[in-house]
């Protein structure tokens, strides 16, 4: 994952989906403003969703090559 | 008076006994090494062993609390150094060493290394919580440093792909017991922190004998892990098993598997959290809208069209009003209507007729009142009740 993407990390996305749940219930927003909060809490729940879904465990390995470079390879082991 | 002789009793001779032994310093802290025999271990938790050599026997009693933090199981047979103090058990007459720490004899250079190492790295300031890293909550990458194989790795793996799926797992395998382990171990932490290729690191191995442990408490593998910019959870050996990477990595788990555990969040409690905040952006928002709704209905109120509308409510509950009192007088009249009629009806001539009376009248109508009017060969009309006829008067 590209730290430097604008995507946002699970960590901010379901803290500012906390945000707007509390911000919505506190009801001093207009009805325009509660209504993009809404659209965007929505987004942001089906997101954080998508990122807990999305990924499939992903073990890696990291081996030495033949010219001494650490390389990632699939981990399958774990046997003895 | 010179004849007299002193007679102590037991327990003044055992207390006084007692009492030189306890007074003295060498025995008050001492280091004894020797082979366990007789070891019972009572069900009140403490030890009774029984410590010797070629030369005799020295027996010793570890309490339960003491006992409750031995890095190893004795039994007989196996050579052991304990520290403690000599001191005499009265009701027994006997002496016996009180143990408060025991190791298995041969560690005992590496047990005085560690002690050693510990002091000076914590005056260092290794062991400092200002210096602690924030273990992430949500990491995307986990590095695991320790042998490709064997419980400690397949624990960690089968935890974190359990509990949370989202994080990929990159593995540095270690050399994590023999000649060259801590090397490899820094090794592997400097590559994850050069190549920044993880969010969170879990160094460890699973449990084993202190000389297994050993990698875990060399100065080597302690700089590593403070010099790490990458946190780092020390996962080593046993719960009860503290080694010096333990006291200078960020966190100190019990285990591989409680590494793993705290590395990363539940999947289930993190949904279960957005579900939670969805539920009550949805609930806010509809009770916004119900709220907006109600302030709309007040606002229309005041519009023309609805003081028409409340007109005509009006108009039809007033329409309704007056057919409601039309109604009653035409009520009214009917009864009244009737009533004349029944008295027009007790007025009628017809009902004289009927009792056998009848009308002479003229040829115009009016009514014959008097014989006198009745001339000879006057015709008339004779009324009755059932019809009339013609009459002549004789």
């Amino acid at each position: 994952m590209d730290k430097n993407s604008e995507k946002k990390t699970f960590e901010q996305s379901i803290t500012e989906l906390e945000e707007i749940a509390a911000k919505l219930e506190n009801g001093n927003v207009s009805l325009d403003e509660s209504l993009e909060l809404f659209e965007r809490g929505i987004k942001l729940s089906q997101s954080c969703r998508h990122m807990l879904d999305a990924a499939e465990k992903k073990v890696s390995v990291l081996m030495t090559n033949e010219d001494g470079e650490i390389v990632k390879e699939d981990f399958t082991g774990g046997e003895q | 008076m010179s004849l007299e002789v002193k007679i102590a009793t037991v327990s003044q001779i055992n207390g006084y006994v007692k009492k030189i032994l306890d007074h003295n310093i060498i025995l008050n802290n001492v280091w004894i090494k020797g082979e366990i025999s007789n070891f019972k271990r009572h069900t009140s938790g403490h030890l009774y062993i029984t410590l010797k050599d070629e030369g005799g026997v020295l027996k010793a009693v570890m309490f339960r609390s003491a006992a409750s933090s031995l890095a190893f199981d004795p039994s007989d047979g196996m050579k052991v150094m304990a520290r403690g103090r000599i001191s005499v058990y009265e009701a027994g007459g006997a002496y016996q060493l009180y143990i408060e720490e025991m190791i298995p004899d041969g560690v005992g250079e590496l047990y005085i290394a560690y002690e050693k190492l510990k002091k000076q790295l914590e005056s260092e300031g290794l062991f400092d919580e200002e210096h602690k890293k924030e273990i992430p909550r949500f990491p995307s990458r986990i590095g695991v440093v320790t042998a490709p194989t064997g419980a400690a790795v397949r624990d960690i793996i089968n935890v974190i792909t359990r509990r949370y799926p989202a994080a990929e797992i990159i593995l540095y395998p270690a050399l994590v017991q023999g000649a060259g382990a801590a090397l490899s171990i820094v090794r592997a932490i400097e590559y994850f922190n050069a190549a920044d290729c993880a969010d969170t690191l879990i160094v460890g191995r699973g449990g084993g004998s202190i000389e297994d442990l050993w990698a875990f408490n060399e100065e080597i593998t302690a700089r590593a892990i403070y010099a790490s910019h990458i946190p780092i959870i020390s996962a080593v050996g046993h719960e009860t098993d503290f080694t010096i990477a333990d006291f200078v990595a960020d966190l100190r788990a019990p285990t591989p598997s409680a590494a793993a555990e705290i590395a990363v969040p539940s999947v289930l409690e993190l949904i279960n959290r957005i579900n939670a905040s969805h539920n009550r952006v949805t609930r806010a928002m509809t009770a916004r809208i119900e709220n907006g709704r109600l302030t709309l209905k007040r606002f229309k109120m005041r519009t023309p069209k609805d003081r028409i509308d409340e007109y005509n409510l009006r108009v039809d509950s007033l329409v309704k009003a007056a057919e409601k009192s039309v109604g009653m007088k035409i009520m009214t009249l009917k009864r009244a209507f009737s009533e004349q009629a029944a008295k027009l009806d007790a007025l009628s001539p017809l009902q004289t007729l009927s009792r056998g009376y009848s009308i002479p009248t003229r040829g115009d109508g009016s009514v014959i009142r008097s014989a006198d009017e009745m001339k000879q060969g006057m015709e008339f009309t004779l009324r009755l009740r059932d019809g009339s006829r013609e009459c002549v008067v004789k």
